[in-house]
């Protein structure tokens, strides 16, 4: 039973993987990405990690996957340009990724570690409970659990500024000043594009 | 079900990942690709967790995914902020780091 579904998650985990690296659409790519998401979290459900199964469904495929696909909606999923590289770098990076497979196979493989090609180490029944692992996060990774809320504190400080609206943000445009000597109506600040430098200068004083 | 067949699961999607980030252009794309590739990461944590019978590597994996939220969240900001000063939102075009 353990193999059949194995090999179903394995399965739908790769094909989500190579979903999101293939669909033209971004927006397919982050559909292709949940279910993906999806999948893994049944593998760590076979390895006997429920918390971070749980963890990975309603934070990864829940939050993180609606962010994305707010921003896909609000930049505009279909670029016009094609969204790939040049044959050549194509193919010399689908070679690197084939090596580095064929690598950590062969080191995964030709390894000494003799437990790996069992079944894992016995447990008891509290492994991978949610219990377990607060009780850990309090008390042996009680200085990497603050240092992640911190880190989390950061980050969405640090995105709120980043992606915050400002004024003299957009192109400054042609605007010399030997325009302003000439006399030119055209270059006036009162017709400056919105968003830009000329138009955060304000209206012309008069 | 043997542990190595889940750390070269782990070893695959890690490699899709890896060829998403060189092959495609769109951040976005990227972006989705490096989750790929901590994914497969968690993935191998865990895995090696499960073999040693012991936790600390959940605790990594939960951590991992910490760190994977923020750099989505600055992440996501950067493209939005990309986005507002209608640059183009290909890698290849964004070769300047000035404005």
């Amino acid at each position: 039973m353990a193999e059949v579904l194995f090999f179903i998650a394995a399965i739908g985990a790769i094909a989500g993987a190579i979903g999101t690296v293939g669909l033209r659409n971004p927006f397919f790519a982050v559909l292709a990405l949940v279910c993906h998401l999806l999948a893994l979290a049944a593998l760590f459900l076979l390895l006997r990690a429920e918390f971070v199964a749980a963890a990975q469904v309603v934070v990864y495929a829940g939050a993180v996957m609606v962010l994305y696909v707010f921003v896909v909606a609000y930049v505009g999923g279909a670029q016009p340009l094609g969204s790939r590289s040049g044959p050549g770098l194509r193919l010399v990076s689908i070679l690197f990724a084939g090596a580095l497979f064929v690598e950590l196979t062969i080191a995964l493989v030709g390894t000494g570690l003799s437990a790996l090609d069992t079944d894992g180490a016995g447990f008891d029944a509290s492994f991978g409970t949610p219990a377990l692992i607060g009780e850990l996060f309090l008390t042996r990774f009680l200085v990497a659990f603050e240092i992640a809320s911190l880190l989390l504190l950061i980050a969405a400080v640090g995105s709120v500024i980043l992606a915050r609206r400002r004024a003299g943000l957009g192109p400054a445009g042609e605007y010399s000043v030997s325009d302003i000597l000439r006399g030119d109506r055209r270059a006036t600040v009162t017709d400056a594009p919105p968003e830009s430098m000329l138009e955060a200068g304000g209206p012309p004083k008069r | 079900m043997s542990i190595v067949w889940y750390q070269i699961v782990a070893a695959l999607i890690f490699c899709i990942g890896a060829s998403g980030v060189l092959v495609r252009r769109n951040p976005l794309v990227i972006l989705l690709c490096i989750e790929l590739m901590l994914n497969a990461a968690n993935l191998s944590l865990v895995g090696f967790s499960r073999m040693h019978g012991n936790m600390d590597g959940q605790i990594f994996a939960l951590i991992v995914m910490v760190v994977a939220a923020c750099e989505v969240a600055v992440g996501l900001g950067l493209i939005v902020a990309i986005f507002r000063r209608r640059l183009p939102i290909d890698v290849d075009e964004l070769r300047e780091l000035q404005g």
